[in-house]
């Protein structure tokens, strides 16, 4: 798509100008050309070895029982055996149930939360560059450090836990934060560390979002009647954020489909935890190795990921959000 | 404009400047993409010298001057110049993306591991048969069974670790609880125990509720798989001790979300409980903290049963892609069967393994008394052992069936069809 902008956009201008000497034309084509690969071939190798070319053999793997190789015989296809023993399998489809339940936390929130944020700041005279930052930090923090803090020194289970010792000045026993599934306190846990780490992002997204709409339309409001806050929060401000929240709510949700880190470094592969990703890593690349099954639920979720994006764009309007 | 600017002498210097870094990062990206493609070719982790080279893999042991000792071994082979890879973190993820290299160098020629039988299956490893002419009986039965696929052998077993319970004498004498050989016994002694500050029992804290699925099973006599690749557990028996586990976990004298994990002493070390399950390797610590305050007991039986030891423990194998399949059995051989002083050392200097083949146990002076001989008594009256048939699949059946009966209070009948289930279906995958 890129390639046909760049090579039409010449053409167009010679099109218009019609002056420019034709040998002189082709060598900037050529050059342009030339520029073009130069910077996007490094990327684009990187896309194919490590992306498509990966993508294409999984899907190859998941026609044949695969344990323990990349390179199955002939023998071992198993045709769409793979894909009956994923859907069959009780631990893959509840960790699909798993996933559900964490998005139904952690996208509402995320969104709701960074969008405060923006909100708040993009209202703050003072300090601003100072708040943004804090904001922003937690996002360079790694998963895996973040999990590690998490689960160690805030939500540790023992009476020198940072919350347990909060607990403790009310006369509340202990809880064990991450390894007792009732009541479900792992939530918790989970969702405000991706909380933490996440706001800051998309924060800034919306902060961008926000400087953009004009200043005329809250005068052109003001002058109607309408009064700052409520009123105008939700006919011009959150109107005007569409294509910016759709966008920010579609990167949530994907996100929260890759989560793997912080399930893996706080909790483990434990059966009322364990996001689909937490499984496909057992089935394919831990202690299981059996690629052609991980394979296959890989591809099963490449596809709801597919789909669920796709009519989350067409029920929220995505890409055509801009040019309304 | 920009022409006659262009023509002036010093522009002039600096559009060649500018032209002759345009170059060289031209030729600086070339020359580091032909390097990072070298890269790729050259590194075929081949030492300089002309002698063979075998590259030994370990994972990460918890106890301080393991990885010296490792080294010190390997550089005393004389026969192939032997590197160690030391890995940290998740050894079976990093251990199987090893066995699929291509490399040399980038696959372990020898390492050490727990048997499996899609190891075999798909010929990963060597069988070693040969190596035991005259010595298969100095190796018990359980490390002979866990290490062996249809009758040949695969794995040298180099450590075994008894994995059982330890407890503070003195603590269960203050509140008046004698040893428990029951699990109604543990689990009234883990409520006596428990106060504000010190929980009764520590199992573990994402595998408490999990890891007494196979102690049930043993418990009653059965198996995991019978002899011709069969369930070897009732339901009955498992759905009784499950929800046993479940009452203990609901009793509220179990230590759950501690700092580490149970294969790490720290817990009772400082304190946060009374009883721990843990392996003998963190004796020496334990009795550093504790001295003579510090006993061991088997696992308590489950209604009516036997009390059970898990047997532990880590097994070299050899790689069958290795280029030097024969010097690796070699050097297998020279560490783990024959050397005696080595496997003394590595079992005993550390922290305590029992050394597996029983002439050199009967030598081990330092297993011979206190807790470390009550250590190796029960495992022996009360051990069991890894089945290699039984895969990491199965064990994610019934880890799951666990985890959902003992936390979540699910339907033990129905978990434990859905468990049985896949298990099935692996066994008919396998051996159908």
């Amino acid at each position: 798509m890129a390639v046909s902008t760049e090579a039409a956009a010449p053409d167009a201008a010679a099109g218009a100008g019609g002056r420019a000497p034709r040998p002189r034309r082709r060598t900037g084509g050529w050059r342009t050309a030339l520029t073009f690969w130069y910077f996007v071939g490094p990327f684009l190798i990187g896309l194919l070895v490590f992306t498509y070319i990966p993508v294409v053999w999984s899907a190859y793997l998941s026609f044949f029982d695969a344990r323990n190789t990349v390179t199955p015989l002939p023998e071992d296809f198993v045709g769409l055996g793979n894909y009956a023993r994923m859907l069959q399998d009780a631990a893959f489809t509840d960790s699909l149930v798993t996933f559900t339940v964490f998005a139904a936390f952690v996208v509402p929130l995320t969104f709701a939360c960074s969008l405060g944020l923006a909100l708040l700041l993009n209202r703050v005279r003072l300090m601003r560059a100072f708040f943004r930052s804090v904001f922003f930090l937690p996002f360079s923090c790694s998963y895996v450090v973040a999990s590690l803090v998490w689960k160690m020194s805030i939500f540790n289970g023992v009476r020198y836990g940072m919350a347990n010792s909060v607990l403790d000045l009310f006369g509340i026993e202990d809880v064990p934060w991450l390894f007792d599934p009732s009541p479900p306190w792992y939530w918790l846990v989970i969702v405000s560390l991706r909380l933490w780490i996440q706001c800051g992002f998309y924060m800034i997204l919306f902060i961008a979002a926000l400087q953009q709409i004009p200043e005329h339309l809250y005068e052109a409001a003001y002058v109607d009647g309408a009064k700052p806050g409520r009123q105008t929060f939700w006919h011009i401000t959150l109107p005007q954020l569409r294509a910016t929240s759709v966008a920010v709510l579609m990167l949530i949700l994907i996100a929260a489909y890759q989560a793997f880190d912080e399930f893996y470094n706080l909790i483990g592969n434990q059966a009322y935890a364990r996001p689909p990703l937490m499984y496909l890593y057992t089935t394919a690349l831990g202690t299981q190795q059996d690629l052609g099954r991980g394979s296959a639920g890989a591809l099963i979720l490449a596809l709801i990921i597919a789909i669920v994006t796709v009519l989350q764009g067409r029920f929220l309007g995505f890409g055509n959000a801009e040019e309304k | 404009m920009v022409a006659h600017s262009n023509n002036r002498p010093s522009r002039r210097a600096l559009a060649a400047l500018a032209l002759d870094r345009r170059r060289m990062l031209a030729l600086g990206g070339l020359a580091a993409g032909a390097g990072a493609l070298g890269a790729c070719g050259s590194n075929t982790g081949r030492g300089s010298s002309d002698g063979v080279n075998l590259y030994q893999w370990y994972h990460q042991y918890g106890e301080a001057g393991t990885k010296e000792a490792a080294e010190k071994y390997a550089a005393a082979y004389e026969d192939a110049t032997v590197s160690i890879n030391w890995v940290p973190g998740d050894y079976d993820t990093t251990l199987s993306s090893g066995l699929l290299a291509e490399n040399p160098g980038d696959y372990p020629d020898v390492f050490e591991s727990h048997l499996n039988r899609s190891m075999v299956d798909s010929g990963q490893i060597v069988p070693l048969d040969d190596l035991f002419d005259g010595v298969l009986d100095d190796f018990t039965d359980i490390d002979v069974k866990r290490n062996s696929i249809d009758g040949k052998i695969y794995g040298i077993q180099m450590i075994d670790d008894p994995q059982f319970l330890y407890y503070r004498p003195s603590l269960l004498a203050d509140a008046g609880v004698a040893e428990p050989a029951t699990f109604d016994d543990l689990a009234a002694a883990a409520a006596e125990l428990t106060t504000s500050d010190v929980k009764g029992l520590f199992l573990g804290n994402d595998d408490s509720a999990t890891k007494l699925f196979q102690p049930i099973v043993f418990s009653a006599g059965q198996t995991l798989l019978t002899d011709d690749f069969q369930i070897g557990f009732d339901k009955d028996t498992v759905i009784a001790g499950a929800l046993q586990v479940k009452a203990l976990h609901e009793s509220g004298s179990l230590l759950i979300g501690a700092p580490t994990e149970a294969w790490d002493p720290s817990s009772i070390i400082q304190g946060l409980c009374a009883i721990q399950w843990c392996g003998l390797w963190a004796l020496p610590q334990i009795i550093d903290t504790y001295g003579d305050d510090i006993a061991v007991m088997p696992f308590p039986g489950f209604a009516g049963g036997a009390q059970t030891v898990y047997n532990g423990g880590w097994s070299t194998f050899v790689n069958a892609k290795s280029e030097h399949v024969d010097e690796a059995k070699a050097f297998a051989k020279w560490l783990w069967i024959d050397n005696e002083e080595y496997i003394q050392d590595w079992c005993l200097s550390y922290g305590f393994h029992i050394p597996p083949r029983k002439s050199m146990a009967a030598n081990a002076d330092a297993l011979a008394e206190g807790p470390a001989a009550t250590a190796v008594q029960i495992s022996q009256d009360y051990g069991w052992g890894d089945d290699p048939n039984w895969t990491p699949t199965m064990e994610t059946a019934v880890d799951d069936m666990m985890t959902h009966i003992v936390l979540e209070g699910a339907d033990p009948s129905a978990e434990f069809d859905t468990a049985a289930q896949t298990i099935q279906t692996e066994l008919d995958s396998i051996f159908g």
